[in-house]
């Protein structure tokens, strides 16, 4: 009866025995097939996955080197900004003047100085003018054979003739020691407003005439005769980084005329 | 050894204090690292430590500033020498003590220091109580960080050689 059974013919032609062996074996391959290929997919993925995370480590490796790569050149660029400003004030000053660079802040927090690179080996001298692009820095005060050091126009206790450059009303800039400047002695009778350019005036000895010194930020008038004026630097001096050394010492206006 | 370590950490408080005088807060400087390490080799050294130390750094700090040579020394040997009794005197181990006793060292040192230099009448301080404010703090602080850091370094150190050891012999 079985035999019979199998032998039966289905309406395709292939018989039963055929048919359902076939049909099940079928399925039992599609889940072999199913299975190896997940396994296959699985494992492909695996060894994918490894050399994209590979890769991943060498682009991420990549791409730090060129940020620093990129960081590097900026900072270049902006030395090569900062030495070009340099060279144009080198050659619109008409003084003798050399280049430095500042390598060290002050060793004392109550005194505003800086070290540069410079010092009497390269002509640099007690009371040279520093200036930086921006305007004026300070001014020596102890040159060793190759540094010297320089007091900075915001310490308490520089001071520097001054000029409104607008109106041409007489001072003296002094620091406050707070990183901000001070007009002393600019008389109340002047024409002094908020946001005139202060230069120098080249009456202390020190500074050549014309360095823009800050900007007016504040005016009020004093108790006596005198406006007090505060001022904002030029130069940033927490940015501060090269500068020019004015090699000839500045005669005031009245001992050149001597 | 102690002596070669204190040399070591002043003169390593001058280099980073002329790296880091630029670090400002609102146009002030805010710590003067020479008188922090001062002050911690006073308390933990002693007055004598203390005088020696403060003699030295303010000395070198004198020499690298514009200032006399000798004031900052004098300011800082008595604030040394004061810093190592109080140290002596009183038990400063915890936070707040010690961020008091660097605030107040400095605030005895901005005394001495700026009322010298006016009292003989060679330089002003304009703002000079926003200035010491500043400076206690960020000198209080940076004590307060140092001294943590003395003390938890070589514990660390210590704990993880010695398990690396016990690791070693597995």
């Amino acid at each position: 009866m079985g035999l019979v059974s199998v032998q039966v013919t289905t309406g395709a032609g292939v018989t039963i025995f055929h048919a359902v062996v076939f049909g099940a074996f079928s399925e039992v391959q599609r889940g072999a097939a199913w299975a190896t290929g997940g396994v296959r997919d699985a494992w492909s993925g695996y060894f994918d996955l490894r050399d994209v995370r590979g890769e991943n480590a060498r682009l991420r490796d990549q791409l730090n080197a060129l940020q620093v790569q990129f960081q590097a050149e900026r900072a270049r660029a902006e030395r090569a900004d900062t030495y070009r400003s340099l060279l144009q004030l080198r050659e619109r000053v008409p003084l003798e003047t050399t280049g430095a660079e500042v390598i060290a802040a002050g060793a004392s927090p109550e005194f505003r100085t800086v070290t540069v690179d410079k010092g009497s080996s390269d002509g640099v001298a007690a009371n040279m003018a520093v200036v930086a692009p921006d305007g004026v820095v300070g001014r020596v005060t102890q040159p060793a054979a190759r540094a010297a050091l320089v007091q900075l126009i915001i310490d308490s206790n520089a001071a520097a003739g001054a000029v409104v450059e607008r109106t041409r009303v007489q001072g003296i800039v002094v620091g406050t020691g707070d990183g901000t400047l001070r007009m002393d002695f600019a008389p109340a009778t002047g024409d002094v407003v908020s946001g005139d350019v202060v230069v120098t005036s080249g009456i202390d000895g020190l500074y050549p005439e014309g360095f823009v010194i800050g900007t007016v930020t504040r005016v009020s008038r004093g108790d006596g005769l005198y406006h007090e004026i505060a001022i904002r630097p030029a130069v940033d001096f927490s940015r501060l980084e090269d500068v020019l050394v004015v090699l000839q010492r500045h005669r005031p206006p009245l001992e050149g005329a001597k | 050894m102690r002596f070669l370590v204190d040399v070591a950490a002043l003169a390593v408080a001058v280099v980073v204090q002329t790296g880091a005088g630029r670090l400002t807060w609102n146009g002030f400087a805010a710590v003067d690292l020479v008188l922090v390490v001062v002050v911690y080799i006073a308390l933990t050294g002693g007055p004598v430590a203390g005088l020696l130390a403060g003699t030295a750094g303010g000395l070198v700090q004198d020499a690298l500033s514009s200032g006399i040579l000798g004031m900052g020394g004098l300011a800082k040997t008595v604030v040394g020498f004061l810093a190592g009794r109080f140290g002596t005197q009183f038990i400063v181990t915890s936070t707040v003590p010690r961020l008091l006793t660097f605030a107040a060292a400095t605030a005895a040192h901005a005394v001495l220091f700026m009322g010298a230099y006016t009292l003989l009448g060679l330089r002003d301080f304009p703002n000079a109580l926003t200035m010491i404010a500043v400076q206690a703090v960020g000198n209080g602080v940076l004590g307060v960080i140092g001294f943590q850091l003395a003390e938890r370094l070589p514990r660390t150190l210590e704990r993880r050689r010695a398990t690396r050891g016990v690791g070693g012999r597995r």
